[in-house]
C-alpha cells in the first residue's frame, strides 16, 4: 500500500487538481471519471444497514478500522455524488479517528462544489460525511474501552 | 374586476413583452442565462406582483378587520377584494366559500381535521388516487388510523391515467370521502374530475380536488365540475409563497368544527362558553397573510390580461415541441402519455440517475426538478427511483427548449 499521506496534503492535492480545469464541465467530467473509478464496493456492505439515505441517491457505506485508522469504501446510483464519495475517501480514509472527526474539508469549497454538502442540496452528501465522522467516531470510543480495559 | 392594479400588459399574447414582466428572467445561473423549467413546483412572479407587496407594506400594512383607522379600512379592503377576485376566478357561488390558508397543504389538512374527524367512523372507507402528492396521501393515512378507517387506492394504469374501471368498483356506500388530485404534479395527467366527481355523489360520498397543478393551467368552475372542497396555492399562479385557498360549499362549511382556535375566528369567548365567528372567519384564526394575500390579486390580474386561453394554447406548444424533441434521444423514456397533459413532462434515461442529469443540466443554467416530486407510491408504480421533470409556464419559449435539449443531450454523454 502507498504510504498514506496527511489529510492537509491530500486536499492540497486536490486544489492542485482542480485548478487545471479551465470551465465547470471539465470539473463535472473528471468527478464522474472518478466515481467510474471508485473500487467496487465489498458485497457485505451492500446492505440496508450500510445505507446512507439520501431524498433522491443512495450511498451506501462501510468502514473498518485497523492498526488505529479508519477505512472507507462507498458505492452510490448515482455517478457525480460517487465521484465525490470518491474525494471524500481519498482525503479521510486511512487516518485516525480524531484527525477525520476534526477535518473541516476546506478543500470541497476550494474546489467550487460546496454546494454539494449544503443542506439545500438533497443529495445524501452531508449525511455521507455525517456518517464517516459517526464511524470515527465510534472506533474512537470503542479503542478507548478497549485501552481502559 | 375590482381592482386597483394595472399590469401593463396589452391584451393578446406576445412571448417578449410576457417574459419582461418577469424580473428574476434576466438573471445568470453558473454564467448562463436561467432557463426556468420548473414551475410546477412555482411559478416565477411578475413585476406587478412584486409591486403589490411593496406597496402594502409602503403605503398601507396594518392588522386587518377591528382596526378604526384609514391604513388598517384599506388593509381589509384590499384583503377582501382578493377574496372576490379568487371566489371569481374560480367562479365560487359565495365570498364565504373562499378560505385564506398558507398552502394547498393546510387546506387538505383542514379538510382532514376538521371535516374529517366529525364525519369519518369506524369501518368507512377514503378513497384516493396512486398518483396522489404526498400531501393528499398522509393526512388521510393519519385520519384513517385515528378512526380505524380504510384508505383505498384507485389504480393507475401505464400511460399513467387513472384506471376508471377500477374507480367504479371501489366505490361504494362505505366511500365517505373521495380526494384526488385534477393534474398530477408529476406526470401532468389531467383527470377525468368531473366523472369522478359525478360518480362519488351517487355514492353518496363527499368530493376534495387538489388544484396545486390544475389552477395555472385550466379554467376553474367549482359549480359546474360540482365539487365539494377545491385546494389549491397562489404561488404556482404567479403570486407570492404562503397564500392557499380552501373552497368549499356552505352548508358543508356551515357544519363543520374550526380548524384553528384564537382571535379573527371567535364570535363571543367566555371561560365557560365559546361561540365561533361565520364563515369564512370561522377557519382564519389569527393574523393572517395580508401582504401575500393582498399581491395575490396582482397575480390573477396577470393570468387575466394574458387570457387563460392563450396561456394554455402556448403551454401546449412547448408541451408538444418539448415531447418530439424529446423522444428523438436515445434511451429516454417518457414517464406519463396520457391523452390529456398539462405543460409537465416526467423523463428517464437508461442507466442514468435522474440527480445527475438534473446537476449538469444545473450546470447550464436550467432548472429542472429531479427525483419522487413527493409522490414515492407513483414512482414506486413505475419501478423507479424518481424522474426529471421539466414544466413549462407562460414565459418559456421554444428556443428555451432547443438550449435543453442540447444540455441534456449532452449531459447524456458525459455520463454514458
Amino acid at each position: 500500500m502507498n504510504e498514506v499521506k496527511s489529510i492537509a496534503e491530500s486536499e492540497k492535492e486536490i486544489i492542485e487538481d482542480f485548478s487545471l480545469f479551465d470551465s465547470w464541465d471539465e470539473k463535472y467530467e473528471y468527478i464522474i471519471e472518478l466515481g467510474k473509478k471508485l473500487p467496487l464496493l465489498n458485497p457485505v456492505y451492500r446492505t440496508d444497514d450500510h445505507i446512507v439515505k439520501g431524498c433522491q441517491s443512495t450511498v451506501w457505506l462501510g468502514s473498518s478500522f485497523r492498526d488505529g485508522k479508519v477505512f472507507y469504501e462507498a458505492d452510490s446510483d448515482a455517478i457525480i455524488v460517487k465521484g465525490l464519495i470518491s474525494l471524500l475517501i481519498r482525503i479521510l480514509s486511512g487516518h485516525r479517528p480524531d484527525e477525520i472527526i476534526q477535518a473541516q474539508l476546506e478543500c470541497i469549497k476550494v474546489i467550487g462544489m460546496a454546494s454539494h454538502l449544503a443542506q439545500t442540496r438533497a443529495n445524501g452528501l452531508l449525511a455521507m460525511v455525517k456518517q464517516m465522522k459517526n464511524d470515527a467516531l465510534a472506533y474512537q470510543l470503542q479503542n478507548q474501552l478497549n485501552q481502559a480495559e | 374586476m375590482n381592482m386597483n392594479v394595472t399590469s401593463g400588459i396589452e391584451s393578446g399574447f406576445d412571448i417578449k413583452d410576457i417574459r419582461q414582466h418577469f424580473p428574476i428572467l434576466q438573471r445568470q445561473v453558473k454564467g448562463k442565462p436561467l432557463i426556468y423549467f420548473d414551475n410546477a413546483a412555482t411559478s416565477q412572479k411578475p413585476q406587478i406582483v412584486l409591486d403589490a407587496l411593496s406597496n402594502y407594506y409602503g403605503h398601507y400594512n396594518a392588522n386587518i378587520h377591528r382596526g378604526i383607522h384609514t391604513l388598517a379600512e384599506e388593509a381589509t379592503a384590499a384583503f377582501e377584494e382578493t377574496r372576490d377576485a379568487i371566489r371569481d376566478f374560480i367562479h365560487a357561488g359565495h365570498r364565504e366559500e373562499i378560505i385564506f390558508t398558507k398552502g394547498t397543504t393546510e387546506s387538505i389538512n383542514l379538510v382532514a381535521y376538521t371535516w374529517g374527524r366529525a364525519n369519518i367512523q369506524d369501518g368507512d372507507e377514503i378513497l384516493i388516487s396512486n398518483m396522489e402528492h404526498h400531501s393528499n396521501i398522509v393526512p388521510w393515512q393519519i385520519l384513517c388510523k385515528e378512526k380505524n378507517a380504510l384508505l383505498k387506492i384507485i389504480p393507475v394504469n401505464d400511460e399513467g391515467e387513472l384506471d376508471m374501471e377500477a374507480y367504479k368498483k371501489l366505490i361504494s356506500h362505505k366511500t365517505k370521502l373521495v380526494s384526488v388530485v385534477h393534474v398530477s404534479n408529476a406526470l401532468g395527467t389531467i383527470n377525468p374530475v368531473k366523472d369522478i366527481i359525478r360518480l362519488a355523489h351517487q355514492a353518496g360520498a363527499v368530493v376534495l380536488i387538489d388544484g396545486a397543478q390544475s389552477a395555472v393551467h385550466l379554467d376553474i368552475d367549482v359549480a359546474e365540475m360540482d365539487c365539494d372542497f377545491f385546494a389549491f396555492s397562489m404561488h404556482k399562479l404567479f403570486g407570492p409563497t404562503g397564500v392557499g385557498i380552501l373552497y368549499g360549499k356552505k352548508d358543508i362549511l356551515e357544519n363543520m368544527p374550526p380548524f384553528m382556535g384564537g382571535g379573527e375566528m371567535i364570535k363571543e369567548v367566555h371561560f365557560d362558553k365559546t361561540t365561533y365567528a361565520s364563515l369564512p372567519y370561522k377557519f382564519e384564526a389569527g393574523t393572517p397573510n395580508i401582504a401575500d394575500v393582498n399581491a395575490c390579486k396582482a397575480a390573477l390580474v396577470f393570468i387575466d390580461k394574458i387570457g387563460k386561453e392563450n396561456l394554455r394554447q402556448h403551454e401546449n406548444e412547448l408541451l408538444a415541441y418539448a415531447t418530439r424533441e424529446l423522444k428523438k434521444i436515445d434511451g429516454l423514456h417518457i414517464i406519463g402519455n396520457a391523452k390529456h397533459k398539462v405543460s409537465v413532462i416526467s423523463f428517464i434515461v437508461d442507466k442514468i440517475h435522474p440527480q445527475d442529469l438534473g446537476i449538469l443540466l444545473d450546470n447550464s443554467g436550467i432548472a429542472v426538478r429531479t427525483g419522487h416530486h413527493c409522490t414515492q407510491p407513483l414512482m414506486q408504480r413505475f419501478g423507479i427511483p424518481g424522474t426529471v421533470r421539466a414544466s413549462f409556464s407562460v414565459y418559456n419559449t421554444t428556443e428555451e427548449i432547443d438550449t435543453f435539449v442540447l444540455a441534456l443531450k449532452k449531459a447524456i454523454k458525459m455520463l454514458a
